[in-house]
């Protein structure tokens, strides 16, 4: 397919947000001015009916009406991962419960973090999101191919919100000890990466 | 992966505030990390987190050890030495004492 060419200025940046060219000598240089204009036929028939079909309104605003401003948010860029924690990559815990810890990234989340696992069999590192800003990247890689990380997204990760629950005398004196119930299908989906994690580590790689 | 003690952090020296003769800032320390010895060097560290352990009388949340945390802020000088804030101001007994410089946020 014909790629579109991408267009080069010769305006080049001088400092933070001071261009080389003025707006005059930019237009020159850019050779706007030498651009012949060619008919365009079919676009004044358009405008001139969008205006006859808006019907007369029985109300208008007093005043200017205010709309919102433009938001950005569905415009948000793919979150960036460095190249060192790429999903295959061994990364090094460097802060949390698991710190000091090896783990293999295997792969990442739609807002930016990492999902990783020891695997739970080596070290005990589970299937958990990590922060890059808390892991060191190193250049040694497992192959993960086999392993179906799509299903592992920040909604998976998400906290189960408890219900506000007010307590009642009685447990207030008695104290909740709740143990901490890791679900099946968390162990279950544990297992298939772990498998499949394994599965692509090479021997030498493992202590 | 065979039980080895392992330091997330690299050794610092609290030297000095940031100071003329006769006037210092409280609010920004100067710290010396082990085996940084020029300006270049200290790019790698920009940012990190600082920790300031020292031990109190009292136990607070099971402990008698505390944390005054910051980060690395900018480099001072040409031989490595580098500025810092903390969250509070480093007590003046803190001169001389050591500093943890954690290796996160990471960039690397």
């Amino acid at each position: 397919a014909k790629q579109a060419r991408k267009s080069s200025t010769r305006n080049s940046v001088l400092a933070n947000g001071v261009r080389n060219l003025s707006r005059s000598a930019a237009y020159k240089a850019s050779g706007r001015w030498n651009k012949k204009m060619t008919k365009k036929t079919t676009a004044p028939a358009k405008q001139a009916e969008a205006p006859a079909a808006k019907k007369a309104g029985k109300w208008y605003p007093t005043g200017t009406v205010q709309t919102p401003l433009p938001s950005n948010k569905a415009n948000k860029a793919a979150a960036r991962i460095r190249d060192s924690c790429k999903p295959g990559n061994v990364v090094i815990m460097l802060a949390g419960k698991y710190r000091g810890k090896r783990a293999v990234v295997v792969g990442t989340t739609e807002s930016g973090l990492l999902v990783v696992s020891g695997p739970f069999k080596i070290n005990g590192v589970p299937l958990r999101r990590v922060n890059q800003a808390y892991v060191i990247g190193t250049s040694t890689t497992v192959d993960v191919s086999k392993v179906d990380a799509s299903k592992f997204n920040d909604a998976y990760f998400a906290k189960a919100k408890s219900a506000g629950h007010k307590k009642s005398e009685k447990e207030f004196f008695e104290g909740s000890e709740k143990k901490k119930e890791i679900p099946a299908a968390r162990k279950a989906d544990q297992a298939a990466v772990d498998k499949a994690v394994l599965g692509g580590i090479k021997d030498g790689l493992l202590k | 992966m065979g039980g080895e003690r392992v330091r997330l952090f690299v050794k610092g020296q609290i030297q000095s505030y940031v100071r003329n003769r006769k006037v210092q800032t409280n609010h920004t320390s100067i710290i010396r990390i082990e085996g940084v010895q020029s300006a270049k060097e200290t790019e790698f560290y920009l940012g990190k987190k600082l920790a300031f352990i020292y031990k109190a009388k009292t136990q607070k949340q099971g402990t008698y050890f505390r944390c005054i945390w910051g980060k690395v802020t900018r480099a001072h000088g040409n031989t490595g030495a580098v500025r810092a804030k903390f969250r509070k101001n480093l007590p003046p007994s803190s001169l001389g004492a050591s500093v943890r410089v954690m290796l996160c946020p990471s960039r690397v």
